[in-house]
């Protein structure tokens, strides 16, 4: 435990510290992502990320607000101030900070309900999503849709929606609207590994490969369906090899990797239609807070929880160092 | 009594005030027909030769002659085209609009309500989906929360049932949810009811499936008129309208304007007025009532006929109107007995005017039994004019 707080004082250090280096970083950087992609059925694209540190920086204090909102939100509701359902995406923000940094917001994005993050990314304010989750007119959806209702339509984001796996025809929906409309751009329809089992997943697959419609199927792996392990719930875990004559990325989730794939399947869709992406990011917390049962102990979510930020620090670091390096030069 | 005496437009000094178990006659139009009583030893057939002398036409839509078509205005066509001309006519008016359904498209549509329009539009406008009704019908939502307006047709609306999740949580439940943000302006429509021995699956009545769905709302058509009519006012209202149409309907021919017109959603219609009884109606079984109302008719009886159309939400008012005139209801559908919408109407009409009734709502339903394929045995699970007149004579008494 002490180790824990010793290494979060740390973070914070890190975080002061940073601010000081934010007007200095603007010189691109190439780092390389920790793991290859791989590919079915399209080239992965390639391992080394040109980046600049400022950017770095940004996807850091995105996904480190984003995880103080979502602590913030465990403890609230604990607290009996959140009531009913409240997924939380603490673990998973790299996905939402590198999809936003690969695209405009007239892309549009959907997802199920855990989209506290995604809608942070898309513009909405800390004070919209808290009073919806607690319930109060100033809320984005005013009170009445709850943690699983965050929409923003200026910014392209429909939401927010309940029931497992039903957002993904929507988002087939969006995309035959923006190819109807005929303007370049592309939908992400986000989805679990839970619902990639649903049936109205790979109907959605057959129809946006049939007409080519500029759909990006983006499969967020935190290994549990709800409750069940996924081990136990799919025969075949490889989720982006699942759309069959549909081109698929897998890649362990980090920000930069993300926003590559996002980029490289963008444009993918644009030319040639749908295309699945699939992330594995390490979840912290089950479907959604339970005070009285967690399958998976406290010491091992702390050690993740540590784990996933020191990645990112890490390489934040590596980017200052460089940086720092020139400037010294 | 002595008010609906009072509305009758007949003037004789000789009338006296009949007691209830006597049914006084009056007539649709302004002559005097009367009886001081009426028995079953009057002669039916002098009886019925008086009382068609002074009868209007009982039924509200009559085929025109073919000698008289060319000089009436407006312009003779069937359901199903007059259901393609309104969906033209908006297509042509609103580009956003656009329709997706399983053979829609080259194949002209299983009724043939799409004739045509594929090729006038192309296939993205008139998109041929492959047999997929839960993830086309939210297709279908999610381009609507983009601004797109379209048009689900369900081959047979019973297969609607796979989409339920979409229709009642994406399509009733969005513009709530998002606090207003999306308006989901889609029409969800197909045929539905019992056909000629389709059988049990293809012989559902969703209307009382979806009538508890916040969000929605639904109507159904039964002539041409009011199929045109309704289609353009579902596509051009900003809610999510589920249009119901008969499978046996889709073949009447009538004469409607040349001129456009857009009917209202919420709107009841007043087939035949009349004096004794309200008989509440929709769909096919309109035409029942309407068998069952000549029957009526030559036997003393004057119903009066409404079509509520509007199935959620009812139009209370012109019921409520009725019911004030008539004091007697009876509901004549085809939904089941149990859940149906004669089942709503009921609790409506007795929480909004217990008092005005003069005797307990009938309710005449489908039997609660899946359709059965046998010819004879489906029509006993349907109502039919016999069981019609016979109610009317019995809530009469």
């Amino acid at each position: 435990m002490a180790q824990i707080i010793h290494r979060s004082t740390n973070l914070l250090k890190t975080v002061s510290a940073m601010r000081h280096l934010t007007t200095a970083s603007t010189t691109p950087i190439t780092v390389e992502t920790s793991l290859p992609f791989t590919g079915h059925n399209i080239e992965p694209p390639s391992r080394s990320v040109e980046t600049t540190p400022q950017e770095l920086l940004s996807f850091f204090r995105d996904m480190v607000l984003m995880r103080r909102m979502e602590i913030a939100a465990d403890s609230l509701y604990k607290a009996k101030l959140i009531r009913g359902f409240c997924h939380l995406y603490d673990g998973q923000e790299a996905v939402a900070v590198g999809m936003e940094a690969a695209i405009t917001k007239k892309d549009c994005i959907i997802t199920a309900y855990r989209d506290h993050c995604i809608f942070l990314g898309r513009g909405g304010t800390l004070m919209d999503a808290f009073a919806e989750l607690m319930g109060r007119k100033d809320g984005c959806s005013k009170g009445k849709g709850g943690s699983m209702h965050f929409y923003k339509k200026e910014s392209g984001f429909y939401g927010g929606h309940g029931i497992v796996g039903a957002q993904v025809p929507l988002g087939c929906g969006l995309a035959f609207a923006q190819k109807y409309s005929k303007d370049e751009n592309v939908t992400f329809s986000m989805y679990g590994d839970g619902a990639a089992n649903q049936g109205q997943l790979f109907e959605a697959l057959n129809m946006a490969a049939l007409w080519d419609l500029p759909a990006i199927f983006v499969c967020e792996n935190n290994h549990y369906g709800m409750g069940t392990a996924e081990w136990r719930a799919a025969k075949s875990p490889a989720y982006y090899k699942r759309g069959d004559y549909v081109p698929g990325l897998k890649e362990i989730t980090k920000s930069l990797s993300c926003e590559t794939s996002m980029q490289v399947a963008k444009e993918h869709a644009l030319k040639n239609g749908p295309i699945i992406l699939k992330w594995t990011p390490t979840g912290i917390h089950e479907l959604h807070v339970r005070p009285w049962k967690q399958y998976r102990t406290r010491v091992r979510l702390l050690v993740v929880l540590d784990r996933t930020l020191k990645r990112n620090r890490k390489e934040m670091r590596k980017g200052w160092m460089k940086s720092l390096q020139k400037l010294r030069i | 009594m002595a008010a609906m005496l009072q509305s009758v437009r007949v003037s004789s000094a000789s009338f006296h005030l009949p007691d209830p178990s006597k049914v006084p006659l009056s007539s649709v139009c302004a002559l005097p027909v009367i009886r001081s009583g009426r028995s079953s030893s009057l002669d039916p057939i002098h009886e019925t030769r008086r009382t068609r002398k002074v009868l209007t036409k009982a039924v509200a839509a009559q085929a025109e002659n073919s000698a008289t078509a060319a000089s009436k205005p407006g312009h003779e066509l069937l359901l199903f085209e007059a259901l393609r001309e309104g969906l033209e006519e908006e297509m042509d008016r609103d580009p956003r609009v656009c329709v997706m359904g399983e053979d829609v498209g080259h194949y002209g549509g299983s009724y043939k309500v799409t004739k045509g329009l594929a090729e006038k539009f192309g296939d993205l406008r008139v998109l041929d989906t492959p047999i997929a009704e839960n993830s086309f019908t939210g297709m279908a939502v999610g381009a609507a929360m983009t601004g797109l307006r379209p048009i689900v047709e369900g081959m047979n609306m019973g297969f609607l049932l796979l989409a339920f999740n979409q229709i009642s949580d994406n399509c009733g439940m969005l513009h709530y949810t998002s606090g207003g943000q999306f308006t989901i302006p889609t029409v969800i429509r197909g045929p539905g009811g019992v056909g000629r021995q389709l059988g049990a699956e293809h012989s559902q009545r969703l209307e009382s499936y979806f009538q508890s769905i916040p969000g929605i709302q639904m109507v159904a058509c039964s002539t041409p008129y009011n199929a045109k009519g309704l289609m353009k006012a579902a596509i051009r209202s900003e809610n999510p309208v589920v249009l119901f149409e008969h499978v046996l309907l889709y073949n009447l021919k009538e004469r409607i304007p040349d001129e456009e017109y857009v009917l209202s959603l919420e709107e009841a219609e007043m087939v035949r007025p009349g004096e004794h009884v309200t008989i509440l109606t929709y769909s096919r079984m309109r035409y029942h009532v309407m068998q069952a109302a000549k029957t009526l008719v030559n036997k003393g009886y004057d119903p009066e006929v409404i079509d509520i159309r509007s199935l959620k939400p009812f139009d209370l008012y012109t019921i409520g109107n009725s019911v004030k005139k008539t004091h007697r209801v009876l509901i004549v559908e085809e939904c089941m007995r149990t859940g149906g919408i004669g089942a709503s109407l009921t609790a409506a009409i007795n929480e909004n005017f217990h008092d005005y009734l003069d005797a307990p709502i009938v309710c005449l339903s489908s039997q609660d039994v899946p359709t059965p394929y046998a010819g004879t045995l489906e029509e006993w699970t349907v109502v039919q004019p016999a069981q019609i007149v016979a109610a009317v004579e019995q809530l009469c008494q």
